[in-house]
């Protein structure tokens, strides 16, 4: 294991699958001279040369949608959107095709890409570029969503999803780019689908991804301190989503708050919860409950914007209320 | 153009429009269901353009597709067995007739969002171009596609890119029942569009097939070329409604108007053109036309035949 930003892990995970396969390549605004918008493909035109990273203009519909046509062709293209806020821009191309062509051509094509960029809010950057969307994504058929939280899931399953014959979508967070952590020297995949315990404990199931882990871990710290023992699980791939290690947690708890960034309703809490109950209901001692991001475009004053995004105090409140 | 492969094209152009003519027939009986837009008037544009093309050369069409995906020779049972939605289909009856798709064809298929399916050819064309291949991307659409953003971004992205996609503009005159004048700025000329982006651009008329092969022959022979992109359009004439939902003529355009455009029917101007060359003689349209029939009818008995997918199918296919 070596020290690396979450940043740094996906760099290294993109790389190694670039140089492992010619047919990846990686397209989008600013990925080649620029290095990036948040650097993640830094070093990658020097290394690779303009062919295999590709600038493209501010056309997120065609170029995702060229990218579903490379993919149709036999490539496996890798799309960076700037943020996740443009690809609505693409969803045509998403939605339509990406996730249908599979089925609609009954099997005969496949199309093996990942599009990937930062989701959710960093900080005062407004209602535009601030939201969490992945209940979109996760609501069709024929997508994989992930959405890692620390450096070392993010490079397995950036990996994982490179290799994956489906369009995974990847959501990183902004704000987590400059986190550290650990990584594997080399490749290694993590398998789509899996979560994991990111903090074991036996009083109350924390479920979060994605940068509302960071929170969920602060949280569980401080009530660590109460004598309260929270179990952090990731599902960390959104869809297919790890139903069954949500349940063993909740099982054994008897508990659970979810936390998550995005807006309330509809949210992919809801769908959590629903999945959960289905298989724990009877070992549930009080309902689920979730801490959501506010039910609002997100302000960009700094005060507001606080008050949208759920943070650790939220989430210790709504334990105690869960053990109530 | 040898006599054989002018009477292939005559075929061809035969098979498509009598397979629709059951169609239409199919769909009244129920046998066909959903949305079924047929290709009845435009054979020339399809039939033209793919006979051009070689195996290894790939197609996308629009939810207009049943004509461009037997003129790329895809077997006329499979395809009435996708249209009633039975296992044997092309796409084993999840597309059903606005999604037909034969990858062994490379026909890679029929796309129901306007426009959408533009970016998709530019990618196949990209993948060409990154493995080194001389393959073209042949993409039809109509000219309702050609305000949507889909077409803008596309044809910047294969113009900048130099990417060999033949863009084949289907202009019928008519976005369902929208005539073009009230759609597209440049309606008198939708090639300045392309143009604009720096695309190589030029006009056929689309009711004459060898009018079409010969346009298509040499945008096909040029992109291999030079490896850039080119725009064609296609002045072509869709003789029945815009789907089978909705009458030939009536509520946008008028008897009239339709019965003139029927005296160019692409079949009678190619027919007329042999006989008048000397080329031909009733006997052997007579014969075709019993070819073509016996193709037809042994399509639908196929399509008739043939099971509907199992239970377990509705599941399969979404993810590997």
């Amino acid at each position: 294991m070596t020290p690396a930003t979450y940043r740094e892990a996906l760099n290294q995970a993109l790389r190694e699958e670039m140089r492992r396969d010619d047919r990846v390549f990686l397209i989008g605004e600013d990925v080649a001279h620029y290095q990036g918008a948040f650097k993640v493909s830094k070093g990658f035109l020097e290394e690779f040369g303009p062919r295999r990273v590709v600038d493209t203009p501010i056309t997120e519909l065609g170029f995702t949608g060229l990218a579903v046509g490379a993919a149709m062709a036999g490539l496996r293209p890798v799309v960076e959107v700037m943020t996740f806020n443009f690809a609505i821009l693409a969803l045509d191309q998403i939605v339509n095709n990406a996730a249908k062509i599979r089925y609609m051509s009954g099997g005969q094509l496949t199309v093996p890409m990942v599009i990937r960029g930062p989701g959710s809010a960093a900080h005062q950057l407004a209602a535009q570029h601030s939201q969490s969307l992945e209940a979109w994504f996760c609501h069709v058929p024929g997508l994989k969503v992930v959405a890692p939280s620390t450096p070392y899931d993010a490079k397995g399953l950036l990996t994982s999803a490179i290799r994956d014959d489906n369009p995974v979508i990847f959501i990183e967070a902004q704000l987590l780019y400059p986190t550290k952590g650990l990584v594997g020297e080399g490749d290694y995949q993590i398998p789509l689908g899996v979560a994991d315990i990111k903090r074991p404990g036996a009083d109350v199931t924390l479920i979060a991804y994605s940068k509302m882990v960071v929170v969920a871990l602060e949280a569980a710290e401080r009530l660590a301190q109460e004598g309260i023992q929270v179990e952090v699980v990731d599902p960390r791939t959104l869809r297919p989503l790890d139903v069954e290690t949500l349940v063993a947690s909740v099982k054994k708890t008897g508990r659970a708050v979810i936390v998550e960034e995005g807006w309330p309703f509809a949210g992919l809490g809801a769908q959590i919860a629903e999945s959960v109950y289905q298989q724990a209901f009877a070992s549930l001692e009080r309902p689920i409950l979730r801490v959501t991001g506010g039910d609002v475009p997100m302000p960009y004053a700094r005060n507001l914007e606080d008050a949208a995004v759920p943070n650790a105090d939220r989430v210790v409140a709504a334990v105690h209320q869960v053990l109530r | 153009m040898e006599r054989a492969q002018q009477f292939h094209l005559y075929r061809q152009m035969l098979l498509i429009r009598r397979f629709e003519e059951r169609c239409a027939e199919m769909y009244a009986l129920g046998k066909i269901g959903g949305f079924c837009h047929l290709y009845i008037g435009e054979e020339a544009v399809a039939v033209g353009a793919v006979e051009v093309l070689r195996p290894d050369d790939y197609v996308f069409s629009s939810y207009r597709d049943h004509g461009h995906c037997l003129a790329r020779g895809s077997d006329p049972g499979r395809v009435m067995a996708e249209l009633f939605g039975r296992a044997t289909g092309l796409c084993k009856g999840k597309g059903g007739s606005m999604h037909l798709i034969d990858v062994e064809r490379r026909f890679m298929g029929g796309y129901a969002i306007v426009g959408g399916h533009l970016p998709l050819a530019a990618g196949v064309a990209f993948a060409t171009k990154y493995r080194g291949g001389d393959q073209v991307a042949l993409c039809f659409f109509g000219e309702g596609a050609l305000p949507s953003g889909a077409c803008h971004e596309t044809l910047n992205l294969a113009a900048l890119w130099n990417l060999p996609v033949l863009f084949l503009c289907e202009n019928n005159r008519y976005g369902m029942g929208t005539p073009v004048e009230r759609a597209v700025a440049l309606y008198q000329d939708v090639s300045q569009g392309a143009k604009a982006y720096g695309i190589e651009a030029s006009r056929v008329d689309g009711m004459d097939v060898l009018a079409v092969h010969e346009a298509v022959s040499a945008a096909v022979a040029q992109i291999r070329a030079t490896q850039r992109p080119y725009f064609l359009e296609a002045m072509t004439y869709r003789f029945l409604g815009h789907s089978m939902a909705d009458p030939s003529h009536g509520h946008y355009r008028t008897k009239t108007e339709v019965d003139e455009a029927k005296q160019r029917d692409p079949l009678r101007l190619l027919k007329t053109r042999l006989v008048n060359e000397g080329r031909a003689n009733d006997n052997e349209f007579t014969r075709i036309e019993q070819d073509v029939a016996a193709v037809v009818q042994e399509a639908v008995a196929f399509a008739d035949a043939s099971p509907f997918p199992s239970a377990q199918a509705l599941e399969e296919d979404v993810c590997s």
